[in-house]
């Protein structure tokens, strides 16, 4: 059976579902297609979890337009959905005269960049910020309103909105082949079937460029840099009160320090260009060099446990900006060459890929009575979770029940998760929905009860 | 909903049911235990081999049995009992917070005995790269993946450790239908009894490589590979295995007593107790394997049993201001010592810890003295036929009396 639609999104990383939620959500039907088993399975789940102000992005780049806007606008939906966000601030650290010496053109490039709340601080004033920062810091730049999210949660909310708004999600499926009928419509050989789009937009992270070329386009290439992080036990947490950036350099923002949304604090990340798409392994090299780093920018973290460890990979190409386009008569958009930004521009991206079709003729417009954002769980540490919620467990003792006793996660978590809107196939996924398994034990009390749960109810199986 | 208790024992393991059965025994009124498990029992619970209960009920039995004995003993005392309850952390000094199905409520206790026990460092911890594979596993994760739960493991394993809980991965893996490939060591030897030992390598045809490290897992989905690097030649080589299991290395679950504020050992990051399991903290009491990561369940539960005693005489004196303390320091190639103070204002007590002092080294050793010395003096000199690291290293108190409470620490070291 050949599938019909208005616009097929490929890729359902939170670029993709962002895209796909704005068009459900317009008088257009929309398929969503990921060659993965879950949304935000690739990039998306493995970043510094970062929602950037643009303080820092080329100027009058694409990049820094839509990171200022997406910034803005998914503040406010994060407010709708329940999106754990912390405005904790960053610092940019000078450690040496010659970073100092930097630190005033990075504020030019703020206001460059009509940021303008950063300032220059002094060492005295970052050190009774971050008192556990090394000795040797010799000023900052406080940039307020950078933040910490948590990508996961990000991406469901998106993917949830879209399904609600009556996006179709085809997990597990790639795109092997694209032709083109005579009246214009996109006919897509996928592994799942023949898909008809009169529209196609490539949100394909690591394999846009590979779409692009099957679209007949060669404007950029992917390398896929991969960011080793490491993940501190949440004792480590007090540490720093910001997001601790170093000075940037031209082709990565370098090893930051920075607090998660579920109150751990993390290293990294490393950045390497590598030939293999598939390549999240971590290294031997790389962790050794992410505990040294932290140690060095914040001695204690000696003492600390790592809790985690992983590795993303940033579908980076040759150019210093976004790759988007919109070939008005071929129907086709393409959104590639998201480097690091893409969580904080997604929403931005999305608005910005439905006014590029409406001026190519292709109007797409919000529509009457498209469903309001659904409210997601909190998985924030800072806020109230169900387990520590006497309402919530009063109303139902599943919430007093908890699986994870690292992360705090109880049965009625899980046993929502599994029936949620777009259900977990793995472990991991319950981990990407709840927290649970993702404590500082790794699993080793919770891991064969969660794993159960997932094999007696989840609906898929 | 608050609630008060005379004693809270948090943690339904051998140490924490153990000190609530005494507890209540030595005539403490309102003993109560929480656990964050559904079940009672603690590790046990899901270690099916024998030799539980030796030391303690002087019978062996499996874990099961033992981790039910335990639990009626303590009931039988008239201890109360709640699972499905986990503390989630501290009100004040003397009140936690509690989350049941029946409710999040506040425990205010006279006195509070941490028994909350010690799991395995996981792979991330150790900081083991590669991929993030299903196929990886704790000896305590697996033990509730197969005996609680009866989920498939894998066909092929690797075992890392080669202490005692290592060869109950072994076992485990074999009633699960795994082939154990190898054990994986990175010191020279293995670290239990020579029969566990001679019987996995030579029964099981398990073979053990020493001298060898842990390097990253390799894998998409599955696990497919484990990368090891010998430290002789520092050659890398991949084994083939679906499954890999990490034993032992115990970590201490010190999460409250470190939340609390108790000092803890620099290494093994347990709260500093004296030979009562008193904290740095008022009121605050750490018996089992929190304060020794860890120890046979039955040594657990006799120092549990000691700690309940103890806490159970001098109970409504609990002022840790007032005691009188010595603190003890190991010297390398030792590591910790546990208790890590002398309460030498109630020596009495003192020599009744049973087992003594348990102290862990970093290497092995032959033929050794064992030195306690106070500066200049020295109170007691014990041998071992060997020391062997991640095993128990147990000295007697027998000296305690002898010391000085102005004389300033006291020491242990090797000869």
């Amino acid at each position: 059976m050949v599938e019909s639609v208005d616009v097929a999104v490929i890729g359902a990383g939170v670029v993709g579902t962002a895209i796909a939620r704005e068009i459900g959500r317009s008088n257009r039907s929309c398929l969503l297609i990921e060659a993965r088993s879950d949304v935000g399975d690739a990039t998306s789940k493995a970043n510094t979890a970062i929602l950037h102000t643009g303080f820092d992005a080329p100027v009058g780049s694409l990049e820094s337009r839509l990171v200022r806007r997406g910034h803005v606008l998914l503040r406010e939906y994060a407010e709708q959905t329940g999106i754990p966000i912390e405005r904790t601030g960053a610092a940019v650290v000078a450690w040496t005269e010659s970073q100092q010496a930097e630190l005033p053109g990075l504020l030019s490039k703020a206001l460059a960049n009509h940021y303008d709340a950063a300032e220059l601080i002094s060492a005295e004033t970052l050190y009774r910020r971050e008192p556990y920062l090394a000795p040797g810091a010799r000023g900052a730049l406080a940039v307020p309103d950078e933040s910490i999210i948590c990508p996961w949660t990000t991406t469901l909310a998106y993917a949830t909105d879209a399904a609600a708004a009556g996006v179709t999600l085809r997990l597990d499926t790639t795109v092997q082949g694209i032709g083109r009928d005579p009246d214009g419509t996109h006919l897509l050989d996928t592994s799942s079937g023949p898909v008809r789009a009169r529209w196609l937009v490539n949100a394909a992270g690591l394999a846009s460029a590979e779409i692009n070329r099957m679209m007949g386009h060669d404007e950029f290439t992917i390398t896929p840099r991969r960011g080793q992080l490491v993940v501190f036990d949440k004792f480590a947490r007090r540490l720093v009160s910001s997001i601790i950036l170093p000075i940037p350099t031209g082709t990565t923002k370098g090893v930051l320090v920075a607090p998660t949304i579920y109150g751990n604090l993390l290293v990294g990340p490393t950045a390497e260009d590598l030939p293999d798409p598939t390549d999240t392994a971590t290294t031997p090299d790389g962790l050794q060099s992410l505990v040294a780093a932290g140690v060095a920018i914040v001695p204690e973290l000696a003492g600390e446990e790592v809790t985690n460890s992983y590795a993303g990979l940033r579908a980076a190409s040759e150019h210093r900006d976004y790759q988007v386009s919109c070939e008005a008569e071929r129907h086709y958009v393409c959104v590639g060459g998201i480097r690091s930004t893409g969580l904080s521009a997604s929403l931005a991206l999305a608005e910005h890929v439905v006014e590029l079709m409406t001026g190519a003729g292709y109007p797409v417009v919000t529509r009457a009575g498209a469903p309001a954002p659904a409210r997601q769980p909190n998985l924030g540490e800072a806020f109230m979770r169900p387990a520590g919620d006497p309402a919530a467990v009063a109303a139902d003792p599943e919430y007093g029940r908890i699986v994870c006793f690292c992360e705090r996660v109880s049965r009625g978590e899980v046993r929502d998760a599994l029936a949620s809107t777009v259900p977990p196939r793995d472990l991991a996924g319950v981990a990407r929905r709840t927290r649970a398994t993702n404590g500082r034990c790794q699993g080793f009390y919770c891991a064969a009860e969660v794993a159960t749960m997932l094999r007696s109810e989840s609906p898929s199986r | 909903m608050s609630e008060h208790v005379d004693v809270l024992v948090v943690g339904a393991g051998p140490a924490g049911l153990a000190a609530a059965r005494t507890l209540a025994r030595g005539g403490v009124r309102d003993v109560l235990v929480l656990d964050r498990e559904s079940q009672p029992g603690g590790v046990p619970r899901h270690c099916h081999h024998g030799g539980f209960g030796l030391r303690d009920l002087h019978r062996s039995m499996k874990g099961p049995r033992y981790a039910e004995t335990l639990v009626h003993r303590a009931l039988d005392a008239g201890v109360q009992l709640q699972t499905e309850s986990m503390v989630t952390g501290w009100s004040d000094p003397q009140t936690v917070t509690v989350t049941s199905p029946a409710g999040v409520r506040t425990v205010t206790a006279m006195a509070i005995v941490l028994a909350t026990g010690a799991r395995e460092r996981p792979r991330s911890a150790r900081l083991v790269a590669g991929d993030r594979p299903d196929g990886v596993f704790t000896t305590g994760q697996l033990q509730q993946w197969w005996y609680l739960r009866g989920l498939p493991v894998g066909h092929r394993a690797l075992v890392v450790g080669a202490e005692h809980v290592s060869y109950s991965a072994v076992l485990t893996l074999r009633a699960a239908g795994v082939t154990p490939v190898a054990m994986v060591t990175s010191l020279p030897r293995h670290q239990t009894v020579a029969g566990f030992a001679a019987m996995t390598q030579r029964g099981l045809h398990v073979p053990l490589w020493t001298g060898t490290d842990v390097v990253a897992l390799h894998g998409h989905g599955r696990l497919e590979a484990v990368e090891l690097s010998d430290r002789g030649t520092a050659a890398n080589r991949n084994v083939a295995v679906d499954t890999v299991v990490f034993t032992g290395d115990w970590v201490p679950d010190n999460e409250l007593a470190r939340s609390a504020g108790a000092r803890l050992d620099p290494t093994s990051r347990s709260p500093l107790v004296d030979q009562a399991g008193a904290s740095s903290v008022s009121g605050l009491y750490a018996a089992g394997n929190l304060a020794h990561p860890a120890e046979a369940a039955d040594i657990a539960a006799l120092r549990g049993a000691s700690l309940g005693a103890s806490l159970a005489r001098s109970f409504g004196e609990l002022d840790v201001s007032e005691r009188r303390t010595v603190e003890i320091v190991v010297e390398p190639p030792l590591l910790w010592s546990s208790p890590a103070y002398l309460d030498v204002g109630s020596v009495a007590r003192v020599t009744d810890l049973p087992h003594g002092l348990v102290l862990r080294t970093a290497q092995f050793g032959g033929r050794s003295g064992v030195i306690v010395e106070q500066g200049a003096r020295e109170l007691a000199r014990f041998h071992r036929r060997h020391l062997v690291p991640n095993r128990a290293l147990r000295l007697p108190l027998t000296w305690a009396p002898n010391v000085d409470p102005g004389a300033g620490p006291v020491r242990i070291r090797l000869r």
